[in-house]
């Protein structure tokens, strides 16, 4: 039996089939300019404040709070740079952790070299900061706290609420970086205290290339692109009208279904999980096994190496994810996998499995079928895997 | 990154991989802290290898560059072996990605390094063959 299984929704999604319906048709019709004072222009103004509507109700925000953008990483640049600029007279000093997105990393290692300073805070072996830690970094000049939600690779879920509270009692600003949490569990802008929040279309349906960033009332940071008087003047730039209009009608779709679809997701990973564990020897769950995304699996093989177990499954139709170097093309594997205190040779067998309500048990299923087949195929190549056989 | 349909094939269907008891020659090079590590075994008749197969712990390239090597020195002299260089198993493979090119470096200090050993058992010394590299430097790419 062979099948095509896609288990990489962490990295993007397909487009829902009703959304991709509303695109095509916003294309076709909807090429007024939004600034334009005619009909066809107006019209598709008012599609844009309805999608921003659509937006803001899936985090609990004010449509006034939503900047459309190009997606997650523009909002993560927008938000952190926009902040550092705007609160420079009052301190330099920034808090993150080790294991955010490259998009929020590699913005503040730019900053670092613009004179700010940045402090990443250590995640526990589950990958979770520890609070007292986060408590201890604050300083007189902190201006920023950014912590992702959840990680893009182990699925762990921050305790956001609480980051917001302190950052709150400490009047700074926070923001959080929720392109994986967006559509797959609850968020409240308010509830949760966060401040300033990026997430991206194509993670939860959504068309690639359009994101937004929530900005609570009376946060001003500095302005990302120059130019018209589109976004409130925050944001320049010819509205993408259509990508716009879908990603309000995607995250409307996937936050009315969340209910449902978790509980559905969560059985499938929960199944994938549990199987893997016990079927196949030398392996490891990364990331909290409950604090955890419902559709993330992240797990470590022993003497083989991920590049490999992700051709092998692609050989039988699976896509996955993983995060050794030789995916992450660099000599070391992923700073999230290190920074939960993995060797770098359990980093390098790593597989992801990023699954959402468009899977099946039957999915599922034959994942489990050919998974073991894969990574003992590939064991029985290791030189590693030998040596422990031998050793008995 | 796109693999050459060669490279994919020698990943897919592996040449000569395991390993030959009571081998003439076994070289290994790499480390698992870097991601790779090849293991050659080598029967030696007189001059000729006879038999070749190998263990590797890596990427597809590493797979699939291990499996070339052993089909491009199976059957001959010491001294073609000898001469082996990466840049053969890579046009051979029909190229590999930049990135990638270390892992073709690995599969010739590997032979080497089994030859090397099949000599110091034999009690000569042979230069040229010393030193295997440990696998897990970018300079290694610049051998190309």
């Amino acid at each position: 039996m062979s099948r095509f299984v896609y288990a990489d929704n962490a990295a993007t999604t397909k487009m829902d089939k009703d959304v991709f319906e509303i695109m095509i048709k916003s294309l076709e019709e909807d090429y007024g300019n939004p600034s334009s004072i005619y009909k066809k222009g107006r019209d598709a103004k008012v599609l844009i404040e309805k999608a921003r509507k659509q937006v803001a109700d899936g985090i609990g925000a004010k449509e006034s709070e939503i900047i459309f953008t190009s997606g997650g990483s523009e909002s993560d640049n927008y938000a952190i740079k926009g902040i550092a600029k705007a609160k420079a007279n009052k301190g330099k000093h920034i808090i993150s952790s080790k294991i955010e997105h490259h998009a929020v990393l590699h913005t503040l290692e730019a900053l670092s070299k613009e004179g700010y300073e940045i402090t990443y805070l250590d995640v526990l072996e589950n990958g979770i900061i520890d609070i007292e830690e986060l408590k201890k970094a604050i300083r007189e000049d902190t201006i920023l706290i950014t912590i992702m939600f959840a990680n893009n690779e182990i699925g762990t879920i921050q305790p956001v609420e609480e980051i917001g509270k302190i950052a709150r009692e400490n009047k700074i600003i926070f923001h959080t970086d929720a392109v994986q949490a967006v559509g797959h569990v609850k968020v409240d802008v308010n509830e949760m205290n966060i401040d300033m929040l990026s997430m991206s279309a194509h993670k939860f349906g959504g068309p690639k290339g359009v994101g937004a960033l929530y900005i609570k009332s009376g946060i001003k940071p500095e302005n990302f692109i120059f130019g018209g008087a589109q976004e409130r003047g925050k944001r320049a730039g010819t509205e993408n009208t259509a990508s716009i209009i879908a990603m309000g009608a995607a995250i409307e779709k996937i936050t009315s279904e969340m209910e449902k679809n978790t509980i559905k997701v969560q059985a499938m990973r929960d199944k994938l999980i549990d199987t893997i564990l016990e079927k196949i020897p030398y392996t490891r769950l990364n990331g909290d096994r409950e604090k955890r995304l419902p559709g993330n699996v992240n797990i470590s093989f022993r003497f083989i190496e991920g590049e490999s177990l992700l051709l092998m499954l692609d050989l039988k139709g699976i896509c996955a994810s993983s995060g050794s170097a030789c995916t992450s093309g660099s000599l070391d594997p992923s700073h999230v996998l290190l920074s939960i205190g993995l060797p770098h040779e359990i980093a390098h067998g790593s597989l992801r499995l990023s699954i959402n309500h468009e899977n099946t048990m039957e999915d599922v299923e034959y994942i489990l079928e050919v998974l073991p087949q894969v990574v003992e195929r590939l064991r029985e190549m290791s030189p590693l895997y030998d040596e422990i056989n031998k050793k008995g | 990154m796109l693999y050459s349909e060669k490279v994919m094939d020698h990943f897919a269907n592996p040449r000569n991989v395991g390993e030959i008891e009571n081998a003439d020659g076994v070289g290994e090079v790499g480390n698992a802290k870097c991601g790779d590590i090849m293991r050659m075994y080598l029967k030696i008749e007189g001059d000729t290898i006879v038999d070749v197969k190998f263990k590797t712990f890596g990427c597809g390239a590493a797979v699939a560059t291990s499996s070339m090597a052993t089909e491009l020195i199976k059957g001959k002299k010491i001294e073609e072996a000898m001469k082996l260089t990466n840049k053969a198993v890579v046009e051979a493979l029909d190229g590999l990605p930049a990135v990638k090119l270390h892992c073709s470096v690995l599969a010739e200090e590997a032979i080497k390094a089994a030859l090397n050993d099949y000599y110091t058992k034999k009690g000569i010394k042979m230069p040229g063959l010393e030193t295997p590299c440990s696998g897990c430097c970018e300079g290694c790419c610049s051998h190309e």
